[in-house]
């Protein structure tokens, strides 16, 4: 009986094969007590907390953070009994048959729903007294040589040597197509997926790493000495690359700038925070250049439109799903506001806060990134004066708003320092013209450089 | 101290509720409502101690669930947090006599009943199917199925008039438990038209924690629930869901109402539901933080135990006794729930008839011969 245990990662939902260790919340060495916090895990369905299923002390943890680890694998050993002298060398994985998470019979892994994934070849269990059995209970039945291969380490507690492949590549016939775009041999990846078959992932990191490597084994943010640190794409920023590429070069981007006198913008907004409707809702500078880019949209309604290759059309929107870029903890995101241009200014400023709020805390809703069809990205914030935005895919138009400085401007033909900042407007030129693009652009300004009179004139 | 209709505080949602006790631990006498119904409590010390310990207790066993969840022990858990005052006022209402038809939550009402905690956990870890005689303890199986139960207890109901269990004193009333995602289910309002219309001796409790699964309250009603009541013909009434006195009063004096022939009432506890809504579910993704702080500070038992200390009614030493007696119930739980068994395969077989069916016996003889061919099977 050993008082080591290791605790496998069990099914935090229902019918998950695998979580992401976000953080650990203890460390080796650090005594615990039984159902103390001790990591956070996100599985597809949710970011949850691990309780300690036993006190003690943390003897070894199996994976850092950032690694994405199979339901039933150990995560954590620990000494539940840490004042007997020294614990013997043996761990012995706690994983009682049939518990959910823990082996089941026929080498899978015990999940609620379903049957989990298979980490091993089935095996029968034999008939008693039947003549087609070659052998006899007293003695084990040598596995098949394939089976050697994909008895995928279930209690191997540190990651070693990928296990030496002898048959033939495994891989799903869209993996192999994949491999083929991408140029990339499958006998030189190594298989990650169950029975060591090669995965889509696993191709990928083998074209973006370099071609000739053919031992080292990815691992997530390996720090092998040297000065590079390598950290894995995934998340956020895999997204974020995944749409830029996409945006990059399929739109054909054309931007364009302007630098506006935006004085009276400011002193409306300080009007507009004296008003006591106003009072709980925050006035930025943000808010006016939202309003801006609403009302311009009006006026020109083909900038807030998609081009829609496979129908052959181009698809006009009535409504502006207003995106935000903002830059998160966790990588840039764009989330919008639904039908912003049906909003009161007072709507739009609480909307714009809450959104930004949301954003910040890391828990924007994936409907809130999806269906924008016009964006702002506030570049200004960083002090920057403006910049080439990239669209957000299916967007036809994206407005950069750059720093407002005090700056020497000919005002009333006399030089005066006057509140100034640049816009930057891409858009994409298989929609927008040049001259659409401009006089959108222009409105905005407009807008900002007299927003009473534009507002008089325009509504 | 205050009487009236609504009362007195802050965060009464339109349309007022009945609170005898307010979140900062002040007690309200009575209240009483438009149609004339006062609602008042009359416990002891003694009595009042008990319920502070029923709800730390049950708090403390849903705890030690959602760890044995997390660290792979049971499939699934549905956690009460938030929700103990509506369970415990509203279990400890019901008479030895009363049935009760919970959802897959209720397990603060289970407790209430006097059964043994870990009588759902089978279910939950998956060794058996939930099952238990509904009758001897007068507690229904847990109902996954949202809002089939008040169709059960509605027939349940009517049976109940029709053996004369009803009208007096000592008659039988019916309890039946669900949420406020459940009242947009169509089950739920064929059990209030059918029980509206035979005036069965029914309670429909609906613990309205604000959200079904991620879906808000605004989703499913533009009136306030209870007001739904009036369409079909039998009166609705609002309570503190957090506030466990008047849940009690108000529990009470529907269910006498049911057991004396005057028929059923819909009860709506305003509450919250503090945790996910089941350990698959990540309310992060749905609630901004700020409405959760909001409703801690409506928190049942804080407001429970600032009224005893207030009073003088209770000291620390007791509420570290009852801290320290739920600890020992919950690691008690957990080592019993780590043993449970599992089940032999040929239990797959039991329970599919009350006394056996020859179709069924023939399959689960064929099934057993089969499970002996096996070698090293033991039989």
């Amino acid at each position: 009986m050993s008082r080591i245990k290791e605790f496998n990662l069990p099914d935090l939902g229902e019918g998950l094969t695998e979580g992401e260790i976000l953080a650990w919340l203890v460390k080796v060495g650090d005594t615990i007590e039984l159902n103390q916090p001790i990591v956070e895990v996100e599985t597809a369905k949710a970011a949850v907390e691990i309780p300690a299923k036993w006190g003690g002390v943390v003897t070894r943890i199996f994976h850092e953070a950032g690694a994405v680890v199979e339901v039933g694998r150990p995560i954590i050993a620990i000494d539940t009994d840490p004042t007997a002298g020294p614990a013997g060398t043996s761990p012995e994985g706690e994983t009682e048959a049939g518990l959910i998470g823990g082996p089941a019979p026929g080498g899978r892994t015990a999940v609620l729903v379903g049957y989990g994934p298979k980490t091993t070849t089935a095996k029968r269990r034999p008939r008693s007294g039947t003549a087609t059995a070659p052998t006899t209970a007293a003695t084990p039945t040598p596995p098949p040589a394939a089976a050697a291969v994909v008895v995928a380490a279930p209690v191997e507690p540190a990651p070693v040597a990928p296990p030496v492949r002898t048959g033939p590549v495994l891989a799903k016939p869209p993996v192999r197509k994949l491999a083929r775009d991408l140029g990339v041999d499958l006998a030189g990846v190594n298989g990650t997926g169950p029975l060591g078959s090669v995965t889509r992932d696993d191709v990928q990191l083998a074209a973006s790493t370099s071609r000739t490597r053919t031992e080292t084994v990815p691992a997530p943010s390996v720090s092998d000495g040297s000065r590079e640190q390598r950290i894995p794409i995934k998340g956020v920023r895999k997204l974020t690359a995944a749409n830029m590429v996409a945006s990059a070069f399929t739109a054909p981007h054309v931007t364009e700038f302007l630098t506006v006198d935006v004085t009276r913008s400011m002193k409306a907004l300080e009007k507009l925070k004296a008003r006591p409707e106003f009072a709980d809702a925050r006035v930025s500078p943000l808010l006016l250049v939202a309003k801006a880019v609403l009302l311009a949209a009006k006026r020109h309604p083909m900038v807030n439109s998609s081009w829609s290759g496979e129908t052959g059309e181009i698809v006009v929107k009535d409504y502006v799903n207003l995106g935000i870029a903002a830059a998160t903890e966790r990588g840039l995101i764009v989330p919008n506001i639904k039908d912003a241009g049906r909003l009161s200014l007072r709507e739009l400023a609480v909307a714009l806060d809450t959104l930004v709020k949301v954003a910040k805390s890391g828990k924007t809703p994936p409907s809130d990134m999806a269906g924008g069809t016009l964006s702002i990205t506030n570049v200004g914030v960083f002090g920057i004066d403006t910049g080439t935005p990239i669209l957000p895919p299916g967007e036809s138009a994206i407005l950069a708003f750059g720093v407002i400085r005090p700056t020497p401007w000919v005002h009333k033909g006399k030089i005066k320092v006057r509140q100034v900042t640049t816009l930057g407007l891409s858009f994409d030129h298989r929609i927008i013209d040049g001259e659409l693009g401009s006089k959108f652009l222009r409105d905005v300004g407009a807008f900002l450089t007299d927003p009473e009179a534009t507002l008089l004139s325009w509504t | 101290m205050a009487k009236g209709e609504s009362v007195a505080g802050t965060d009464i949602p339109p349309g007022g509720f009945v609170q005898l006790l307010t979140p900062d631990g002040e007690r309200i006498d009575s209240v009483t409502t438009a149609d004339g119904t006062t609602y008042s409590v009359d416990f002891t010390d003694e009595e009042f101690r008990e319920l502070y310990r029923d709800l730390v207790t049950v708090r403390r066993l849903d705890s030690e669930a959602v760890a044995l969840q997390r660290q792979g022990e049971l499939g699934i858990w549905a956690s009460l947090l938030g929700q103990e005052a509506a369970q415990v006022g509203s279990g400890r209402a019901l008479r030895p006599q009363d049935m009760a038809f919970p959802t897959y939550r209720e397990h603060g009402v289970l407790y209430c009943r006097g059964i043994d905690p870990i009588m759902p956990f089978g279910l939950f870890r998956g060794v058996d199917q939930g099952g238990w005689d509904a009758n001897e303890f007068k507690f229904n199986q847990y109902t996954i199925v949202i809002g089939s139960q008040t169709l059960h207890a509605t027939g349940y109901a009517m049976g109940v008039t029709m053996d004369g269990r009803t009208g007096s004193a000592d008659g039988e009333a019916v309890i039946a438990y669900f949420g406020d995602g459940a009242t947009s289910q169509g089950e739920v309002n064929e059990a209030f038209v059918w029980s509206g219309v035979f005036n069965s001796p029914i309670v429909f409790f609906c613990q309205n924690n604000q959200y079904a699964i991620s879906e808000p309250l605004e989703r499913q009603t533009r009136v306030p629930l209870y007001q739904r009541a009036g369409g079909y013909g039998f009166p609705g009434i609002r309570v503190d869901g957090n506030d466990v006195l008047a849940t009690y009063a108000v529990t009470r004096a529907a269910l006498d109402n049911a057991r004396n022939g005057q028929g059923p009432t819909l009860i709506e506890a305003y509450t919250y539901r503090m945790g996910a809504h089941t350990s698959s579910d990540d309310p992060t993704r749905y609630r901004i933080s700020s409405e959760v702080e909001s409703w801690k500070a409506k928190d049942p038992i804080s407001r429970l135990r600032a009224f005893l200390t207030k009073q003088k009614i209770a000291k620390k030493d007791f509420f570290a006794q009852v801290d320290e007696d739920a600890n020992r119930k919950a690691l008690d739980l957990r080592e019993r729930v780590l043993a449970m068994p599992d089940p032999e395969p040929v239990a797959l077989f039991d329970h599919v008839y009350p006394h056996g069916s020859p179709e069924v016996d023939a399959q689960r003889a064929a099934f057993t011969e089969y499970q002996a061919s096996f070698e090293g099977s033991g039989h």
